[in-house]
């Protein structure tokens, strides 16, 4: 059995152990890129020095005692928006396309102050714009599970790199679903916690308001532990909260007894492929046997979430993404005329077309004129969410459902249609929009043998209650292994 | 002929005394070698995060108490989106929405005598930007970000001022209120205070506003008294020749005293404000503003009157010397050392204030020590110099900042009061001159008056001039 099927936390006992060393651990991870890549393309970036000079320097440190968390040693992959000090972080586009940072974003400092050991940076949407990492400048990332499939985005390096098992864990970051989505096409489990739970500082910003990195590994007990290395309170990040609590862990038992799940209604209707559907409510049933308490409820106001959410996720990217100039770092186009050429030109080359387009419909939707009409429309739609989301935390603990409306999409398909994409969001951009904690995690396959997710959503700072769910749901099934992971 | 009335308002940039910049930890200092004073927040890098700086917003709030503005204690941060490469994000931090002090005014005095009240509409806090340097020998321009994020409070006045005069004023008493509060030095010359010109004109007695321009580029109250009249004849000549004054920004060139247009309001730029998602709303409690209020400093009017009482000054010295917070400083400093507050304000109101006008300074200027003046003021009281030296040794302190004693010792400008050494020295003067003895024994007592003066020209200046007539006296009975 290879290394790379563990869990990272099984792969994080065996080091502690000693019947592992970190080194072989991330020399195995390096040799499963290395002979996987061309198929998946999940990473952009993969450095085999720095990844085996610092699995050295992390054996010896768990060997003399500084590193002594369950994960030190494990080895990790980041996904490309996260600036990690003296690695190449391009967001997947030209326009960073030699963007070297001075600095580690909080989230990867927290994980390396653990022992983590980053064997590289993962392929994502360009600017995490997308829903199938087909966006990338460094072309697509395939589905480990069939790679004429797309892996979901925008964490889809992260996601198709747990899956097709190059990595014990990544981190995803998630705006209106970049996580839970691609893990539910690739079969992984990933956590987009509460907003503010885990540092953006070092995170290069799509949609502030709605960014929050998470953890994507195999399965619940991971995602937990993962999730308690990386969340912190940061002064760093003004946004950044100060939780009672950093323990997510002690959540993980098999016991849901009494638990209230709400499965919204609205969820459930048209869109929705019936393979899904069946196994997102069979599941549903699995929990209600261990003792939940399951039942029906319409949340409304889920039709508005998409368009609140793209008003308000590009208005802030076309002011996040105004830096990218060609001034200070990252690409400059080679002739021009004078300041205002090298903008539009470095702009015009360095952006790809989903960016674009998200960059002219934030501009307008903040243009003089056209703010009250959808900016501040748009915000008072999120106010109303998150009040919709709030009544339905008065009766129950988890809202359960799927994490998409289908599995994965051949590649190609999707673009050719960006409505029907981003329609695709449907189930997870509310809870961007609400700033509340959700995971998905696989529940089944479909005919084409393409993994399902079930998507749990918990009231804001309320993950253990979701953890605890899905850890109990996790327990009636085996872990299915994607076939790339051999 | 009609008869025209200016209408103007202003917008005034003040950079806050802070010592690290709005919202990261870099410091604020001016001069340091380019890009010395960033780190990623100040230079736009990506994934860094805004935090704010706390003492901007007691600055400004305080700024606020004292401009008697309604402080708004739900405050938000918002984004003006504009591509300039001195600003790193593409984007300055800045409040349109909510801005942290709105309706407020302070009191002028007019040429008439007057009192006028001049209407503040709001003050807001945002980040500045860094500065262009222009490469002398190649096509490219660098970027200095050691400026970028440096604290700035807009003091938007409502347009309620009609002249120059009253522009100066009510900069004037702004300036000294900030510099009392010790929000900002205001220096216009070092770009610290700036103020944009909002001028237009109507007929006189028409109640409708004319269309306006903004005036940029102001350095100096002087610059900004001839640009006022500059621009006032240009939009009345506009008017006169039948042309319509065009709302636009102009920069004003002081060197040719004329101003030229920077663009129309037709392209100013959409500047698509929207909140700033990276910072929370600045929630100012009930409890914070009332320690802010319990903290506001003596301002000018409650330190004039407390000069008077206190120190038993005149009103016009108090009032001259409070009118200025460097020369307030200097006087309460330079008064708790030497408790000698007649003195201090006596060398203040004659020495110092003829020595900036014949150097053509600023009180803010000044660098010399107030334990220097003290010194000096301790070395006439005990008559070891007398007030020629004094005087002398005083052009010293305020150029060089010198130690007076040390200064007086070493050019051994000490009054001689020693008797035997004057008493000789009075002897010769008296042997060599026995006309002038003759004379003022023949009852021509001005006489004495020449020796006097041969005395103190032979102890070169350093003789007390009492001990001298005594001394003489004595001799020629």
């Amino acid at each position: 059995m290879s290394l790379m099927s563990l869990t990272a936390v099984e792969l994080g006992k065996k080091i502690k152990a000693k019947e592992v060393s970190a080194v072989e651990a991330a020399q195995a991870a390096l040799d499963a890129i290395e002979k996987k890549e061309a198929t998946v393309n999940s990473f952009v970036t993969v450095d085999k020095e720095k990844a085996l000079s610092r699995a050295r320097e992390v054996q010896a440190g768990i060997e003399s005692g500084i590193y002594t968390n369950p994960l030190a040693g494990v080895p990790v992959a980041i996904k490309d928006n996260m600036c990690t000090d003296g690695m190449l972080t391009t967001c997947s586009s030209k326009i960073l396309g030699n963007f070297v940072p001075n600095y580690t974003s909080e989230a990867v400092l927290n994980l390396v102050k653990a022992g983590a050991v980053i064997l590289g940076k993962t392929n994502m949407d360009e600017f995490a714009m997308g829903s199938t990492t087909e966006t990338s400048a460094f072309g697509a990332t395939k589905n480990p599970w069939n790679p004429e499939h797309v892996p979901g985005g925008s964490s889809g390096g992260s996601c198709a790199a747990v899956a097709a098992e190059e990595c014990s864990y990544a981190l995803g970051s998630d705006t209106g679903g970049s996580i839970r989505q691609p893990s539910s096409f690739c079969g992984v489990t990933g956590i987009k916690p509460t907003y503010g739970s885990v540092s953006r500082y070092g995170l290069i910003a799509y949609g502030s308001s709605l960014d929050q990195i998470g953890p994507v590994a195999k399965d619940v007990t991971d995602c937990a532990t993962i999730l308690e290395v990386i969340a912190s309170y940061d002064k760093k990040d003004s946004t950044s909260v100060e939780r009672k609590e950093y323990d997510f862990t002690s959540a993980l038992q098999d016991d849901v007894k009494g638990l209230k799940i709400g499965i919204p209604k609205d969820y459930f209707g048209e869109g929705l492929d019936t393979e899904v559907k069946d196994a997102v409510l069979a599941a549903a049933k699995e929990l209600e046997k261990k003792g939940a308490v399951v039942e029906e409820f319409d949340l409304s106001l889920v039709e508005y979430a998409i368009p609140a959410y793209y008003v308000i996720a590009c208005a802030e990217a076309s002011s996040n993404l105004a830096r990218f100039d060609g001034v200070k770092y990252g690409y400059r186009t080679e002739d021009f005329n004078g300041l205002h050429n090298m903008y539009k030109k470095t702009r015009s080359e360095g952006f790809g077309t989903e960016v674009k387009r998200r960059i002219m419909l934030g501009s307008f939707v903040l243009s003089s004129g056209y703010y009250d009409a959808y900016y501040l429309k748009a915000l008072r739609t999120k106010a109303l969410i998150k009040q919709a989301f709030d009544k339905a935390f008065e009766k129950y603990d988890v809202i359960l459902g799927p994490a998409a409306p289908t599995t994965a999409p051949r590649i190609g398909e999707s673009l050719s249609d960006p409505i029907k994409m981003y329609l695709g969001d449907i189930y997870t951009i509310s809870v961007n929009l609400a700033g509340l904690p959700g995971i998905s995690l696989p529940c089944g396959l479909d005919a084409k043998g393409l993994p399902i997710g079930l998507q749990l959503i918990g009231n804001c700072f309320e993950e253990k209650k979701i953890i605890r769910a899905a850890y109990a749901f996790e327990q009636t099934r085996e872990f299915v292994h994607s076939p790339l992971s051999e | 002929m009609k008869q025209f009335e200016t209408v103007i308002g202003l917008e005034v940039h003040v950079e806050l005394a802070t010592k690290t910049k709005i919202f990261c930890a870099c410091s604020t200092e001016f001069g340091g070698e380019p890009n010395s004073h960033t780190c990623p927040v100040c230079t736009g890098m990506p994934g860094s995060l805004p935090v704010l700086n706390k003492q901007v917003v007691e600055y400004a709030i305080a700024v606020g108490l004292a401009t008697n503005c309604k402080i708004t204690q739900n405050c938000k941060f918002d984004r003006k989106n504009y591509f300039y490469p001195d600003n790193p994000q593409n984007y300055q931090i800045s409040q349109l929405y909510l801005p942290i002090c709105r309706d407020g005014g302070i009191e002028i005095e007019t040429e008439e005598g007057g009192k006028k009240v001049i209407g503040i509409h709001e003050i807001h806090m945002e980040e500045d930007a860094g500065k262009l340097v222009h490469d002398e020998w190649g096509e490219s321009s660098l970027v200095d970000f050691n400026r970028s994020g440096v604290p700035l409070i807009e003091i938007v006045s409502e347009p309620d001022m009609r002249s120059a005069d009253e522009v100066i004023a009510y900069l004037e008493k702004l300036r000294l209120i900030i510099q009392y509060l010790g929000a900002s030095d205001c220096k216009l010359q070092e770009g610290s205070m700036r103020a944009d010109v909002n001028l237009s004109i109507r007929e006189a007695g028409s109640e409708e506003f004319g269309t306006r321009t903004e005036m940029k580029n102001l350095n100096s109250f002087k610059a900004i008294r001839r640009a006022i009249e500059g621009e006032k004849e240009r939009q009345i000549d506009l008017i006169e020749a039948g042309k319509e004054v065009i709302q636009e920004t102009r920069r004003w060139d002081d060197a040719k005293e004329s101003s030229y247009a920077m663009r129309s309001k037709e392209d100013a730029q959409d500047y698509r404000y929207f909140p700033e998602p990276d910072l929370v709303p600045v929630i100012i409690s009930d409890e914070w503003l009332e320690e802010i209020r319990q903290r506001q400093p003596e301002l000018r009017a409650e330190k004039l009157e407390r000069y008077k009482k206190e120190f038993n000054i005149p009103e016009y010295d108090a009032g001259i010397i409070t009118s200025n917070k460097k020369l307030a400083d200097i006087f309460e400093e330079t008064t708790a050392i030497c408790n000698n507050p007649k003195k201090v304000s006596n060398w203040l109101m004659v020495e110092t204030m003829r020595l900036l006008k014949e150097h053509d300074m600023e009180p803010e200027q000044i660098t010399f020590a107030p334990e220097n003046l003290a010194k000096l003021i301790q070395l006439t009281d005990a008559r070891a110099i007398n007030s020629t030296v004094a005087k002398e040794v005083f052009e010293k302190v305020f150029r060089d900042n010198i130690d007076p004693e040390k200064y007086v010792e070493e050019n051994g400008l000490k009054t001689v009061s020693d008797d035997g050494a004057l008493r000789s020295t009075i002897e010769k003067i008296v042997e060599e001159n026995p006309q002038s003895v003759e004379d003022y024994k023949n009852g021509k007592k001005k006489a004495i008056g020449f020796l006097v003066g041969q005395t103190m020209k032979a102890m070169q200046g350093k003789a007390d001039p009492g001990m001298v007539n005594q001394i003489l006296t004595e001799l020629l009975q």
